[in-house]
């Protein structure tokens, strides 16, 4: 083992590490005892390929295990780790520190999400919101019964919906909206993408079901196209397009 | 901090830079509708006036002769210009007109939606608001 070590001592540094320090401020929130949030901060090392996730993690591990984050996947897949990152909806898995271009990195829970605890929010309310467009496809038949055996679709047919279908149901859409910082009942971008996303589906025979539904006081037309759900999706679903689209149906644009 | 629901409020409707020129021109939006609003009221109490005979109209009428009535009316101008030019952006963004086709996207993601026609659409209408406040600057000013 000493020679092992020996070994390692006499290598080189890794010149691709190029360690450096940030600031990491976290928001601390537990809503049965305390009024409002504090920060706690935390100095910590990060490589260039450090994400936010692991500087977390890093604290967790090091400093303060009872910070609370949710996270599974660490791949922009799962959709968990959503949080205000310097201020804007990310993933934290899915940023990376040196991309910030900051000395201080300042995490928070999203916004228009009830907070659980620390970083962790509650997403029932986005979960009711995509059940209630029903994300599922309608069709009386079935592809078992079927001559055809299966629904066929052309490339073409299949790139009207795939855009949408890449949702992650993270958050970041909801959080970023400027109409959900102020209206509760807003069925929100992701909802409605989804809603678009089956809509657009040659298999789907539900679209005037789905449009009766966001065709409400708070529906559809509570968006105004501020784009800002687009900007932030990590998956690139771009919701305002879906929305204007299916606004579209609405209006008489579209069949 | 509302920790019910976490929201923002206004202060969030009101912090645009975070999100480019579509969130800011989002926001103008809905400061010159407001500011219109205000006006329209204003234009039909100021045109009441026109029952108090020609005395109380002359009299109401030279409100907008002064320094103060110019500077509101070129504000009025601009955010008249303003909400024309870039409402007629979004409706045709309500209709689908010039917001792309869906695609399978690519890293990094930048949306479709949010694309150069948009922002061209954008910065045109602050410069036309921002052309209009001079001319009317001029007319009312350079006499």
């Amino acid at each position: 083992m000493a020679q092992v070590s020996s070994v390692a001592d006499e290598q080189p540094p890794n010149p691709l590490s190029t360690t450096k320090s940030i600031l990491l401020r976290i928001s601390r929130f537990n809503p049965e005892f305390d009024e409002t949030n504090k920060f706690m901060e935390f100095t910590v090392s990060y490589e260039k390929w450090t994400t936010v996730l692991e500087a977390i993690l890093d604290v967790k591990k090091h400093h303060d295990h009872s910070v609370a984050v949710r996270y599974s996947c660490r791949q922009a897949t799962c959709g968990s780790c959503g949080m205000l990152i310097n201020g804007k909806p990310r993933l934290a898995c899915f940023t990376k520190i040196s991309e910030l271009d900051s000395n201080v990195v300042t995490v928070e829970p999203m916004n228009n999400f009830p907070v659980i605890r620390d970083l962790a929010v509650k997403f029932e309310r986005l979960f009711d919101t995509h059940h209630k467009i029903k994300p599922y496809l309608i069709n009386e038949d079935s592809e078992v019964d079927s001559d055809e055996k299966e629904f066929l679709q052309t490339p073409k047919e299949v790139e009207n919906f795939i855009q949408f279908a890449n949702c992650i149901k993270c958050g970041l859409c909801n959080s970023a909206c400027p109409t959900m910082t102020t209206d509760s009942s807003f069925v929100g971008p992701q909802a409605l993408a989804q809603a678009y996303r089956y809509v657009a589906d040659s298999r789907d025979k539900g679209k005037d079901s789905r449009l009766d539904i966001i065709d409400e006081s708070h529906g559809i037309w509570r968006c105004h196209f501020a784009g800002s759900c687009s900007q932030v999706c990590p998956k690139g679903v771009d919701p305002a397009m879906g929305i204007q689209f299916l606004r579209g149906y609405l209006l008489g644009f579209r069949s | 901090m509302t920790r019910d629901e976490n929201k923002e409020g206004i202060k969030g409707m009101a912090n645009p830079g975070r999100y480019g020129i579509e969130r800011i021109a989002y926001l103008l939006m809905r400061l010159t509708g407001l500011g219109l609003l205000g006006y329209f009221i204003a234009h039909v109490y100021e045109t009441s006036n026109i029952l108090r005979g020609r005395m109380g109209w002359d009299d109401f009428l030279a409100m907008t002769q002064t320094t103060e009535g110019h500077l509101f009316l070129v504000l009025v101008i601009g955010m008249c210009v303003f909400h024309t030019g870039n409402g007629i952006r979004i409706m045709l963004g309500h209709g689908g007109v010039g917001v792309g086709k869906p695609a399978r996207p690519d890293y990094p993601y930048n949306p479709a939606s949010q694309n150069y026609r948009h922002k061209i659409g954008i910065y045109s209408s602050i410069v036309l608001a921002a052309v209009a406040m001079m001319y009317g600057m001029a007319v009312m000013f350079g006499e």
